[in-house]
């Protein structure tokens, strides 16, 4: 079957540049990087070039940025390392958005059962944070603020400059979660004014298992991992040299295709929105047309069930997705669609499409002819609310 | 021909979907959460998160598609619901039942016809087959021991004309050489036992958690006169012995529950027997209901034998039964399913 991948915010597939260097690295540069002799030097070589790449995509310096195992590793190691760092100094607040990823809105909540206050800013049907309400949510104890740069579900990227200048007056930290912004928008690190940034390889075309996270240099934070000192100590364990390097390519290709596959996936986006949003009736788009990435777009259709509209253009060979799936990969009612306000079953309705390198214009004109008649279908065989029978 | 399959992880209906696979039907594998499966909540016996991987597992391994869908509000809204209501109410419920026509040939049914596909087939061990008048009947499996048209009594005409039962024709030691043949990996998996929600049989403890009140009252004899205090009438059921918190020569049943009184009466084995009962909300399958008698097994419970006597229909959905000898603890909230020899004529819900 001719198979559609419209899935990109939830990974991307590792460009071949990517997998060739990685598999040139497993099989000649296995050195330990911590190793003295020639075998570690090759790695730590080939480390320290990754490093420079991924530094270059986030304007940073290289020596800021720690290699993880994830973007939830990345923001585990921020938001814990900040707020046991400044637990001493008596802060003991943390803020976050209420659509941010599980990998921040979990952690938070981690620490709000070991005794940390916390708050979650809300957002309006915009998906946009409120400078306003960071500037009300903010304390002279609040250790740390943790705000995604650009929502996985909707797109939409927050005011980070604005929110960050908020917390810096109040000498908070500031992490953002740049997951889906790295190498879809410029990151400048020092522009954002943030303190952190966690970033994930495999949504941009590098491979699963590694991501990094920046630390603006003079941020304290506790390692969350303690053993031989690897990454200035802030993560400690050998490092993925093969991953770490497979990031790095995928950081420079990324950067250098930046402007022009980004205003190509923009028209692609756009083109794919008006076309379902006039050519199906009962849908509207989630979340403002701006600011957001480029190849994100949130659509909820009415009567339909996402789950089974998923399901129905899987087996058309379009791979879509909700929100966020849990464990077993079923679908849970999008909190962030809930965040910002929407009625029940608008957050039960929505699909996500995230577009990417190889999709073409033939892939949407495929998927616009489809999907009138699956929803149609879909829409003739919703059952009455359940519990009517007995 | 594209066919969805039920898959609970089970051996059985890992089975009906491999079957119908190598049949070259177009097989597509939906498994339903029930449950919270976050890990601090979870308390399902099957269908757990393992069950739902052992069913992606099978899916995998015979190439077809499989998702997991997620019902935990349409359980809870109609099974759960029903389960705990009518506990508190003093009667003993039948969550598979409602389970099966509510949800699998409801909810479930709608999805795959979304799907694409007319027809659900499941691991049940039943038969469907269609008369010469053309209403089709349930029939039970050719694997007494394993039977399950017991809980498949409330499916209506449309709903019996979309079940597809592939292993109602085989017995359970079949479907497990079935399963070695085909070389699924839940060959040898135990069959899963009591309440698939409630693993542990406490129901009790299950129904206080979720109900909104509970009723307690008194342990009371025939007479009426008060034997002991207890916590609450769903906490018994009709023809229950133990745990009655009483003292006496001769054993004591649970013959009654008044959920509004709060009294549970108790008396000896005798006074358990019933000649005669009325069931509600009465599905018939092979034939519409007779205002006449007609000659009819009944059975009461997932583990009775039944019973000869006879049935005919009243007004309003409810039927009356007469067995030919009396039989113990008839039981309000169980189902009551009449059979001609192996064919269901229809059942109903224990008065």
């Amino acid at each position: 079957m001719f198979r559609i991948y419209l899935d990109h915010n939830a990974t991307t597939p590792p460009s071949a540049a990517t997998v060739d260097r990685m598999s040139a690295v497993l099989r000649e540069e296995f050195g330990n990087p911590s190793s003295v002799h020639h075998f570690g030097q090759r790695a730590k070589a080939a480390m320290d070039e990754a490093r420079s790449q991924v530094a270059a995509l986030l304007c940073a310096d290289p020596s800021e940025i720690v290699f993880t195992g994830s973007g939830t590793e990345g923001d585990n190691i921020a938001i814990r390392g900040v707020a046991e760092a400044l637990e001493v100094a008596g802060r003991k607040h943390l803020i976050a958005s209420s659509i941010e990823h599980e990998a921040v809105l979990n952690t938070v909540k981690a620490l709000a059962r070991r005794g940390w206050r916390t708050t979650l800013l809300p957002v309006d049907a915009s998906g946009i944070v409120s400078p306003d309400d960071l500037q009300k949510a903010l304390a002279d104890d609040t250790a740390l603020v943790s705000i995604m740069h650009a929502n996985n579900e909707i797109g939409t990227v927050q005011p980070i400059a604005e929110l960050a200048k908020l917390a810096r007056e109040r000498r908070a930290i500031f992490h953002t979660d740049a997951v889906q912004t790295a190498g879809k928008i410029p990151i400048d690190v020092k522009a954002l004014g943030v303190d952190l940034l966690s970033i994930s390889a495999h949504k941009f075309y590098g491979p699963k298992g590694v991501g990094a996270l920046w630390i603006r240099r003079g941020v304290r934070l506790n390692p969350a991992l303690t053993g031989g000192k690897q990454e200035r100590g802030r993560r400690s364990g050998t490092e993925n040299v093969a991953g770490i390097v497979g990031m790095g390519v995928a950081a420079r290709e990324a950067l250098a295709k930046m402007a022009a596959e980004q205003s190509r996936l923009a028209a692609l986006r756009d083109t794919l929105e008006s076309l379902i949003l006039s050519r199906v009736p009962g849908t509207a788009r989630n979340g403002v047309a701006e600011p957001r990435v480029a190849n994100t777009t949130n659509i909820s259709f009415d009567r339909v069930e996402a789950e089974s509209l998923l399901i129905a253009l899987d087996l058309e060979g379009i791979a879509v997705s909700t929100g966020s799936a849990c464990s077993s990969g079923t679908l849970e009612p999008s909190h962030v669609l809930k965040a910002m306000g929407l009625p029940a079953h608008r957050t039960q309705n929505s699909i996500r499409f995230s577009l990417g390198a190889a999709n073409t214009d033939a892939d949407i004109e495929r998927v616009v002819a489809v999907l009138p008649g699956i929803v149609e279908k879909l829409r003739s065989l919703t059952r009455s609310p359940v519990g009517s029978r007995r | 021909m594209r066919i969805v399959v039920a898959m609970s992880g089970g051996v059985d209906s890992s089975v009906a979907a491999a079957l119908l696979a190598e049949q070259g039907h177009d097989v597509i594998g939906l498994s339903m959460q029930l449950y919270d499966q976050s890990g601090t909540q979870s308390f399902g016996s099957c269908c757990t998160l393992d069950d739902l991987h052992d069913a992606r597992r099978v899916a995998s391994a015979r190439g077809f598609p499989h998702y997991i869908v997620n019902f935990e509000r349409q359980f809870t809204d109609t099974v759960i619901s029903n389960f705990v209501s009518e506990y508190t109410s003093g009667r003993t419920p039948i969550p598979c039942a409602h389970c099966n026509s509510d949800l699998k040939f409801a909810t479930l049914l709608d999805r795959a016809r979304g799907l694409g596909s007319d027809n659900l087939a499941t691991g049940h061990y039943a038969r469907v087959e269609q008369a010469a008048d053309g209403r089709f009947l349930l029939r039970r499996s050719l694997d007494p021991d394993k039977d399950q048209s017991y809980f498949l009594f409330s499916l209506t005409q449309d709903q019996l004309a979309r079940a597809v039962f592939p292993v109602g024709t085989l017995s359970k030691p079949e479907v497990r050489a079935e399963a070695h043949r085909l070389g699924l990996m839940v060959a040898d998996k135990a069959d899963s036992q009591e309440i698939c929600f409630v693993p542990n049989g406490d129901y009790a403890t299950f129904v206080e958690s979720r109900a909104a009140t509970v009723r307690p009252g008194s342990i009371v004899n025939e007479r009426g006169e008060q034997l002991a205090a207890h916590a609450g009438v769903h906490r018994f059921t009709i023809g229950q012995r133990k745990g009655l918190g009483v003292a006496a020569q001769t054993p004591l049943y649970v013959l009654k529950i008044d959920a509004d009184s709060g009294d549970v009466m108790v008396g000896p084995r005798s006074a358990l027997d019933r000649a005669t009962f009325t069931a509600s909300g009465v599905n018939w399958i092979s034939r519409e209901g007779s205002a006449a008698w007609i000659p009819a097994t009944a059975q009461i419970r997932h583990r009775h034998r039944p019973a000869s006597g006879r049935v005919r229909a009243l007004d309003d959905g409810r039927a009356e039964f007469e067995f030919d000898e009396p039989q113990p603890a008839v039981t309000p909230g169980q189902a009551a399913v009449f059979y001609d020899d192996d064919v269901v004529i229809g059942g109903g819900w224990i008065d």
